[in-house]
């Protein structure tokens, strides 16, 4: 007898979900995540700032140094970004298959990627706390690391997608391996680079909150410390700015996206 | 005597609006970093000497790991309590993005009702995922519930925009053929809409699962979530020990490296997706 | 003296697949050849063990008096501006202008830092305008090559090629991913070079009958053995089928018979 493919499937697909169902239910025991709880407390909180998290004169008048915060962190985020993305561009020319100079190249280009990608921002920041302290340099480098483990890896897996074909007619006609880089293959990239630059400068500015509460630095160690001082108007306002400020760079850099792809 | 050459240069790269842009925005971002490191506070620090002990530190932390105030059971669980928090927040998000998916995407939904939900999901993603942790921790204390709570928020977000984007790019002729042959609305979901991106969905999920297991320990150390977070914490600022912090340094690099290494092997099995 | 010399010459791919296997034949400057053969007979391995894009196992190959296999570095890349090369899938970058693609031919002659900086003389630049006209493209030459069609690409392919001032073209199917008009004139277009400048023109073709009308001198390729060298019209049905085998030969044939009529 033909086996019944709908059948089939459909036994594939419940077990699939009494699968996932088993391992939710698992993950709620191992969390202690009170289901309730944690239903209930949705409403609650939003009841909640409707009353308090919501700016008030007091808070506005720390306007300008909040705004003053963001600045330092928006500016760790594209500088951390960029230059550990110049840096990620050289490591993944070094590792991509088209354009290594050695087939001994990729497989350690490839693993210090996926080290510096795969330890979290936090980790780094607790890592790198040990040398800088509670510096803005912890941040910094906590930011540069991640993004440079993912430029390497996205611009490997870009350079060999677009970049064979071409460099491949530049070697037959006797060009240097520099110049075929900088005149075939950095050009065809660049547009995807800039793309992954501002993709990461996006998520760096969200990163950057998270290790600020950590190294105290920036807009999130404002934030850190109006929400412990239990001044949630002034909190409120903090996350404002953030919301503000990262949905400009977002429309922005979209922008950019379009102009340049 | 010759004449000189006629002196028009010939241009070779064209001015277009795409060269232009890509030269403008390299401009602007190695200006912005240059005035960055200008203004960067340092002054409590010898560089020099910090670079050098960095390197220092990663030696210990890469090759003399070992554990002190934990077990390495104790780790495990931790770990896993991290993982599960990382599954539990992806599988909620999951839900709630797949109704509210479809509701954003432009071919299934009337367009004022795709603007309301995308307007509201870029709001909720501009939010750190640690600020909405810490939010929901005023009304219901530090711990797994405001975490997870505060983490299912922001994947919503993401896969709320993930899903949409994915749902829009089924084919229209399908939908048509399905509406012309009178299904309603949810027969036309369930027998085209989602076979036809399960695939994307479920590749966009595992990217997600990836992160959230790098948010959970981020929760851990900053927003009292727990897991092994917590411990890293706990190994950097209690007991400034980086031998400790190593060890799980190597245990969240495996999980990672597990997870990215299958989230590949899925992405291969479903054919090719988008990054 | 003839100006290709190939001798004996074998590739192993991997120390166990034979690619080419003990070929050798003259090529006369100003010579016209077509080589043919069924897909992965070789042809391509052949013409890029010419231009040593592809690393000779055994044997010789002398272009111009001198020999290939143990050409390297700046000697090797000398030889290949001498030697242009046209594609398949033209191999141009297709964010690039005409014009830079045409000059990407230039990058041989150039120094390390005049290479990576891509500066041409204005001589060149003239030259690589010249060769554009002259290929019908003027109109072009300030389009992005991802806005032409099929077989403009293949003539700025062309044209690159040309800017090298070499002694000899190798097309590696040059036709393949063309609509037959754009293939005619493609095809009309190498044999315009060939006769009007005399360069030395080796062309890959899969159509029998493009090879006969157009080449005038026949190399057969099957399985990496050379089973025929000669002129197109003393190729027998015979020869055909040892070329091709017998299923395909009969197609060949067929098309063969309904083009004669």
């Amino acid at each position: 007898m033909q086996p019944d493919i709908f059948q089939l499937r459909q036994r594939q697909s419940a077990l699939f979900f009494v699968l996932l169902s088993g391992l939710t239910y698992g993950a709620i025991l191992l969390t202690n995540y009170d289901v309730v709880q944690g239903l209930t407390a949705i409403p609650r909180a939003f009841v909640w700032a409707t009353a308090n998290f919501i700016p008030d004169d007091e808070a506005w008048q720390r306007l300008p140094r909040i705004l003053d915060k963001l600045r330092e962190t928006v500016l760790m985020a594209i500088s951390s970004a960029t230059v550990a993305s110049a840096l990620g561009l050289a490591v993944a020319l070094l590792g991509a298959t088209t354009t290594r100079p050695h087939p001994w190249f990729s497989p350690p280009a490839r693993a210090i990627a996926s080290v510096f990608r795969n330890i979290d921002v936090s980790a780094w920041a607790l890592i790198l706390l040990f040398s800088f302290g509670q510096s803005a340099i912890t941040g910094y480098f906590a930011l540069f690391f991640v993004t440079f483990g993912f430029i390497v890896r996205v611009m490997i897996e870009t350079i060999d997608e677009i970049g064979t074909e071409s460099v491949e007619a530049l070697r037959a006609t006797g060009a240097g391996y520099l110049a075929i880089i900088t005149q075939s293959v950095i050009p065809a990239c660049l547009p995807q680079l800039i793309s992954w630059v501002l993709y990461m400068i996006e998520t760096n500015i969200r990163s950057a909150t998270l290790v600020g509460i950590l190294t105290g630095t920036g807009i999130g160690f404002s934030f850190d410390l109006y929400y412990k001082s239990l001044n949630y108007s002034s909190a409120s306002l903090v996350v404002l700015v953030i919301v503000v400020a990262v949905l400009l760079i977002e429309a922005l850099s979209n922008a950019i996206r379009r102009a340049v792809l | 005597m010759t004449l000189p050459e006629p002196a028009r240069r010939i241009r070779v790269r064209p001015l277009t609006r795409a060269n232009l842009s890509i030269q403008a925005t390299l401009i602007g971002l190695t200006l912005l970093t240059v005035y960055s490191f200008t203004t960067f506070d340092s002054r409590n620090i010898e560089l020099e000497q910090a670079v050098r002990d960095m390197f220092d530190n990663f030696r210990l932390l890469l090759l003399e790991p070992r554990l002190k105030n934990v077990s390495v059971l104790e780790m495990l669980h931790q770990l896993f309590v991290t993982a599960g928090l990382g599954l539990l927040t992806t599988i909620f998000g999951a839900i709630i993005a797949f109704f509210l998916g479809l509701l954003a995407a432009q071919n299934l939904a009337p367009r004022w009702l795709t603007d309301v939900i995308r307007g509201g999901t870029a709001f909720i993603r501009a939010v750190p995922t640690v600020l909405w942790v810490l939010f929901f921790a005023v009304s219901v204390g530090l711990g797994s519930v405001a975490a997870i709570i505060g983490m299912t928020f922001h994947s919503a977000g993401y896969l709320i925009k993930a899903y949409s984007e994915s749902f829009e790019e089924i084919e229209p002729g399908v939908l048509e053929a399905l509406r012309a042959s009178g299904a309603n609305w949810w027969q036309t979901i369930f027998q085209a809409v989602v076979p036809a991106s399960a695939s994307a969905l479920l590749s966009w999920t595992f990217v997600r699962f990836e992160i959230n297991f790098s948010t959970a320990i981020a929760m851990g150390a900053t927003a009292g979530a727990g897991g092994i977070g917590f411990d890293m914490f706990m190994a950097s600022g209690f007991y400034l020990d980086l031998r400790e912090l190593g060890a799980f340094t190597y245990a969240i690099l495996a999980f990672a490296i597990a997870l990215e290494w299958g989230a590949t092997r899925l992405k291969a099995n479903l054919g090719p997706q988008r990054h | 003296m003839a100006l290709l010399q190939v001798e004996a010459l074998t590739k192993r791919y991997g120390g166990e697949t034979l690619a080419l296997d003990n070929i050798t034949f003259d090529v006369e400057p100003g010579e016209f050849v077509g080589i043919i053969g069924p897909s992965g007979a070789g042809k391509s391995t052949l013409l890029r063990c010419v231009n040593r894009l592809v690393d000779i196992s055994s044997g010789d190959v002398r272009f111009d008096g001198v020999s290939v296999p143990t050409l390297r570095g700046a000697a090797l890349r000398r030889q290949r501006t001498r030697i242009g090369m046209i594609f398949q899938h033209y191999n141009l970058v297709n964010r690039l202008s005409v014009i830079e693609n045409v000059l990407h031919g230039r990058l041989g002659y150039k120094g390390t830092i005049q290479g990576i900086l891509g500066l041409y003389t204005e001589e060149e630049k003239r030259d690589a305008a010249r060769i554009i006209e002259s290929l019908g493209l003027s109109e072009q030459m300030y389009k992005r090559c991802d806005q032409l069609s099929g077989g403009q690409k293949q003539r700025v392919g062309i044209a690159r090629a040309l800017v090298q001032q070499p002694k000899m073209l190798l097309c590696d199917e040059p036709i393949a991913s063309l609509d037959p008009n754009a293939a005619k004139i493609i095809m009309d277009t190498l044999s315009d070079i060939n006769r009007t400048t005399g360069i030395t023109i080796l062309v890959n073709l899969h159509q029998v009958d493009v090879a006969l009308r157009y080449a005038r001198r026949i190399i057969g390729i099957n399985r990496g053995r050379l089973v025929y060298d000669g002129e197109p019209e003393r190729l027998s049905n015979e020869q055909i089928y040892q070329i091709y085998g017998s299923e395909a030969g009969d197609l060949i044939l067929d098309l063969r018979e309904r083009y004669a009529a």
